[in-house]
């Protein structure tokens, strides 16, 4: 596992988690007093012999019970609330604008980027990887294909479902680059656990040259025509897109860069040629309920051929 | 023992061998009740140890994902469904007539009718899981992963098994209800009931609310499994949100009524060890009353993070923050009680102090979670695990547990040990809190809730790992205490009577209890009678009050006025039957073998469940006495039979068609909540019902309901073929009603699963029709009565509350009928 992706909502990189963060330390921090008072008062209150007046009791009751925490609870809201406004603002007009879709159990994910000869803003479809220019707000369209799942990096900021015919929206600003982790946070089926995927937060220059590099199809790649002629023949073109080629379903991920990403199988295992190999023999063992069916028909030989493909799809 | 007092005896005599299990007095009913809940909990716990196990390392192999997914699907609703609910219904049904020094509960076999429900719809449940098929959509059954994503038949068991034991829970909350407000003793006004008895009626009352939108939610998700009508299929119209609404509307009370019922154990166990009356009983009335009306407005706190406007979620978030308040009040009134008491240590007290400081910690998170902008990081993870889990068992478990030590000498004569208690009590408290406080870290750092396995590296490792260490302390905890409960105690000496020297009724009974439940129905004037009125227990035990004598051998309690609770009639309690099992039992088989489409099987057993049915009320129910007024002591003379707002049996109907119009409601804010959500509702080009067919359909049921008004009087003025005929052409009527409400949506080829329009007004025709078919049968039943002898002018209570029925009926009729048919011109 990739140990510097952090998954940490108190690990915070983005403005919201920020704000949140420091919420949450503020709260906690009078949660604690408040409990220690209550608690001390109980242990007095059991503890104490003294004759203890019937007024001075009902002080007690209406004070502790209901004007202190009317108090308490009224600074609360207006501190809370207030940031809420920030928080539901749509990003500025102009701001990046990206796309996700929840599938079970993974996360097909579209740029907008340029325009086509009609003028068009084209749109390069990815899948399972988010990259994002630090200091830059970000606006997140949020659908879903089939059940409801939710949209989480903790690191970056707080979570938004994903409903079956609506679209929902999420701001972020990431203000830290690195590498983040993303999770379903709605329990979706069988594979809930591994609906996972990356973030990176990069300079504005990185993140431009990966998405250009993003918008581009396939490259021929003389090394590795074995993998690619068995890509086809096997069927899994079916299922995958990658642009460029004939390959063109949509059932799966489209894996036209896939060789470039840091993950395989939405987050589950790190992007290296054993794990896809393991990915692509040992599917359901390394994730339970996935549609993708497993390659025991093919020889190793014949698998590694596809990795090698696979891996070269930078 | 006088002749009095054998006579008393017989009469509730609980009956030898296997026709042990015929009884149903509160007292056998009340513990079966207990054992099976906590049996559930014993269930729900090995569950949740399983859970741990998997956790306890990461990329475990323990379960698999869909026996996790199955597991924690079944912990969260045995925990709710299968023990929560029910064990708060149990210990009141087994203590509250002790409590208001009742007999019993003036429906008997209701009870016994619930418990059989409970233990066959619970059985059925958790067996699924030993066949792999258990449900896997979690507690909250979100569709449409469980309406489109999951076509096996965990779904159904869900739905079809617990909404078999929401009915049996609403029955309880009716019984509860109508107990509290009419069986009290003489001279208990509604500001000297224990407080106990108040939070039961605060909670039955939500019950009452909160469980029918469930089932109308229930009922619609089964639709759309079972037929395809898509309610919540986003493609044809539907909308996963309203579940969301429904199953919340549900959900949120759900909490408080679990949580309040263990605050009643604490608001009676505080005062006897603090040898001192409650201090501030109005401000803990009002909180709790308050907690349940509120409880009620904060359901979209659990739905923060699905897109809704920031203006619903700044409401909501205060109106989350308001509940604090009167639970604030609660507590505080608690410190202030043990202030001014002196007070006595035990176990009991420990556990109750246990309950309070934990709970106050899941308390203060939902404060926390409570703020939207903090809620959208600790959503659905760990954090609310945490969370919610200090809420349910600081506020449930501990203080039942305590309830388990106060009133286990009451119920068997045998006091627990304070010894094992002790030690149950720090393997639970250290357990509890190494496992769950750990918890909100780990939510925080990034773990979601509902998962299955996590991966290494990620931070979550040692905190799992310390978690179910934690698990398993706090199950050895619950080990000591099921010892202790069960150990074999035949050498150990008897209890004291009234061993905790506590103030309030219950407390009268002798060691080893009597079945009557308390000897006579004694004048109350103080909250705590066995402190502040002298001679009391003398008086109760030489049988100096009311009814102290069964003459005619039969089981009688007193029934009282709603507010001052002067005497108004002597109840005839039914005694021991088979009836209700069988009728359980063939009523499970209706909701069970509709799980599997064994269609011919569930119609069977629904004839015999309806067959059963009949015969009980038929054999049981607003029999004709034999004397219609007795003397019931103390120069008192009370009527035998009453019938209207007087009698319990119309309490129970009135309070029944609350929540039948309560489910009602739900669904027709369904079809409201559709027409908010789009743009054009109902679709331009879909066909409707119409108007003509409706409307033909509803003034027949508005003559049906006048008619049925006469026949009520025709009856009481003893004009029988008036009352004949005016009741057949109400019967008629409401045939016809029923034929034209189906002909609007079936001459205009209405397919309920092309679009959620025309599902919406299906199911509401539906419902009405359902409606007016039971109306038609309570109807052919008055018929049969009077011309069996068993309804006359002046014992008239099967068509009072009949016609009550329909006054029910006519508003659903009402709602339907305009809602179909006219809206669409409005909209």
């Amino acid at each position: 596992m990739n140990e510097s992706a952090s998954q940490s909502a108190l690990d915070s990189a983005g403005l919201s988690a920020e704000r949140i963060a420091e919420l949450f330390y503020w709260m906690s921090g009078g949660a604690t007093v408040i409990w220690i008072v209550v608690i001390g008062l109980m242990v007095y209150a059991i503890k104490s012999r003294r004759e203890h007046s019937a007024k001075m009791t009902s002080w007690l009751v209406i004070g502790g019970g209901a004007v202190i925490p009317t108090i308490v609870l009224t600074a609360l809201l207006s501190y809370g609330l207030a940031m809420l406004p920030d928080l539901q603002r749509p990003a500025p007009d102009g701001s990046l604008s990206i796309e996700v879709a929840g599938v079970r159990w993974w996360w097909r994910v579209y740029y907008t980027s340029g325009q086509d000869t009609n003028g068009q803003a084209t749109r390069i479809e990815t899948a399972n990887e988010i990259y994002l220019p630090v200091d830059q707000p970000v606006e997140f369209k949020l659908t879903s294909e089939d059940v409801i799942h939710s949209f989480w990096i903790p690191s970056l900021g707080g979570k938004v479902d994903m409903m079956p015919g609506r679209t929902n929206r999420l701001k972020l600003h990431p203000t830290r680059k690195g590498v983040f982790s993303g999770v379903c946070a709605e329990y979706c089926g069988t594979a809930h656990a591994q609906m996972r995927f990356r973030v990176v937060v990069t300079d504005q220059e990185t993140f431009d040259d990966w998405l250009t590099k993003q918008g581009q199809g396939y490259q021929e790649n003389s090394t590795v025509t074995v993998g690619e002629a068995m890509f086809f023949s096997r069927g899994c073109s079916a299922c995958h897109a990658i642009r460029g080629t004939s390959a063109d379903g949509v059932v799966g991920p489209d894996l036209t860069h896939f060789g470039s990403r840091l993950s395989i199988a939405a987050g589950v295992l790190d992007n290296t040629p054993e794990n896809l190999t393991r990915w692509l023999s040992d599917t359901h063992s390394v994730k339970p309920g996935v549609e993708m069916p497993e390659f025991h028909s093919l020889s190793d030989v014949e698998i590694g051929s596809i990795v090698a493909f696979l891996e070269s799809l930078q | 023992m006088n002749e009095q007092a054998q006579r008393l005896l017989r009469a509730w005599r609980t009956p030898k061998g296997w026709r042990y299990w015929s009884a149903v007095n509160n007292s056998q009913v009340g513990l079966w009740y207990t054992i099976t809940a906590f049996a559930f909990l014993l269930f729900g716990g090995l569950l949740a140890l399983a859970m741990r196990i998997q956790l306890a390392i990461p990329e475990n192999d323990f379960l698999t994902a869909e026996q996790y997914n199955q597991v924690f699907t079944m912990h969260g609703s045995v925990m709710m469904f299968l023990f929560a609910v029910p064990i708060l219904e149990a210990i009141s049904i087994m203590l509250l007539p002790e409590m208001m020094g009742a007999r019993d509960l003036p429906f008997p076999r209701l009870s016994a009718y619930g418990f059989w429900s409970f233990l066959i719809g619970g059985v059925f449940v958790c067996g699924s899981l030993f066949f792999g098929a258990g449900p896997r959509g979690g507690w909250f059954m979100y569709p449409p992963m469980t309406t489109q994503y999951q076509p096996d038949v965990g779904a159904d068991i869900w739905l079809l098994g617990l909404s078999f034991i929401e009915i049996a829970s609403i029955a309880a909350a009716v019984e509860l209800i109508v107990g509290v407000l009419k069986c009290r003793p003489p001279g208990m006004r509604l500001n000297l009931i224990p407080l106990y008895a108040w939070y039961i009626l605060v909670v039955a009352g939500m019950i009452l609310f909160a469980f029918p939108p469930l089932i109308a939610g229930d009922v619609l998700m089964e639709l759309e499994r079972a037929l395809d009508w898509p309610f919540f299929d986003a493609s044809r119209g539907g909308d996963p949100m309203l579940w969301q609404h429904l199953f919340w509307i549900f959900g949120h009370p759900e909490v408080y009524i679990v949580f309040l019922p263990s605050i009643a154990l604490i608001a009676m166990i505080v005062p006897t060890f603090a040898r001192t009356p409650m201090v501030g009983y109005g401000w803990i009335v009002l909180a709790a009353v308050g907690t349940g009306f509120l409880s009620f407005g904060l359901w979209v706190h659990h739905m923060f993070t699905t897109g809704l406007p920031g203006i619903t979620i700044g409401i909501f978030s205060a109106a989350s923050e308001a509940v604090a308040i009167p639970t604030g009040v609660q507590i505080f009134c608690f410190i202030a009680t043990l202030l001014v008491g002196r007070v006595t240590k035990s176990v009991c007290l420990l556990f109750v102090l246990a309950g309070l400081a934990t709970f106050i910690i899941g308390g203060l998170s939902g404060v926390m979670v409570a703020i939207a902008p903090f809620d959208y990081q600790a959503h659905d993870t760990y954090f609310i695990v945490g969370h919610l889990h200090y809420v349910l068992v600081g506020g449930t478990i501990f203080p039942i547990v305590a309830g388990v030590y106060y009133f286990y000498p009451l119920i068997t004569g045998k006091q627990l040990s304070e010894r094992l208690g002790t030690l149950a009590f720090w393997l639970m408290m250290i357990g509890f809190n190494v496992s769950f406080f750990p918890m909100h870290i780990t939510g925080l750092i990034g773990m979601p809730r509902r998962v299955y396995t996590y991966p290494a590296g990620m931070g979550f490792d040692n905190l799992n790992f310390i978690s179910s260490i934690g698990a398993f302390v706090l199950a050895g905890g619950f080990l000591v205490f099921l010892w202790d409960v069960l150990r074999p105690k035949g050498k150990q000496p008897v209890a004291p009577r009234n061993v905790w020297n506590a103030g309030t009724l219950e407390w009268l009974a002798e060691v080893p209890d009597q079945p009557w439940g308390v000897r006579c129905i004694p004048i109350i004037s103080s909250r705590y009678p066995l402190w502040d009125q002298e001679n009391f227990v003398r008086d109760v035990d030489e049988g100096n009050f009311y009814l102290p004598d069964a003459e005619e051998g039969l089981r009688e309690t007193l029934v009282t006025s709603t507010v001052e609770a002067t005497p108004i009639q002597c109840l005839r309690v039914p005694g021991p039957t088979f009836l209700t099992l069988w009728a359980a039992a063939f009523t499970g088989g209706v909701f069970i073998f509709g799980t599997f489409h064994w269609y011919i099987a569930a119609g069977v057993s629904g004839v015999l469940a309806f067959a059963t049915i009949l015969t009980w009320l038929w054999t049981g129910t607003a029999i004709i006495p034999e004397k219609a007024e007795k003397d019931v002591g103390l120069g008192l003379t009370l009527p035998t039979y009453v019938s209207g707002p007087d009698a319990v049996g119309w309490w129970a109907m009135f309070i029944t068609m609350l929540g039948d119009m309560t489910a009602f409601v739900s669904l027709v804010f369904g079809y409201f909540f559709y027409w908010t959500v789009h743009e054009d509702f109902p679709p331009p080009d879909a066909e409707g019902p119409g108007v003509r067919w409706p409307m033909i359909s509803l003034i027949a049921t508005l003559v049906a309901w006048g008619m049925m008004l006469l026949s009520k009087k025709l009856n009481r003025r003893e004009n029988a073929i008036g009352f004949y005929i005016s009741t057949l052409a109400a019967i008629s009527l409401a045939l016809v009603a029923a034929a034209t409400l189906v002909a609007g949506p079936w001459l205009h080829n209405m397919d309920p699963t092309e679009h959620v329009y025309q599902a919406s007004v299906c199911v509401l025709v539906l419902w009405t029709v359902i409606h007016l078919a039971v109306g038609v049968v309570m109807q052919l039943y008055c018929v049969a009565r009077r011309a069996a002898g068993k309804m006359t002018h002046r014992f008239d209570a099967d068509i009072v509350n009949v016609t009550l029925y329909w006054h029910f009926m006519m508003l659903t009729a009402g709602i339907t009928g305009l809602t179909i048919a006219l809206f669409p011109m409005v909209a």
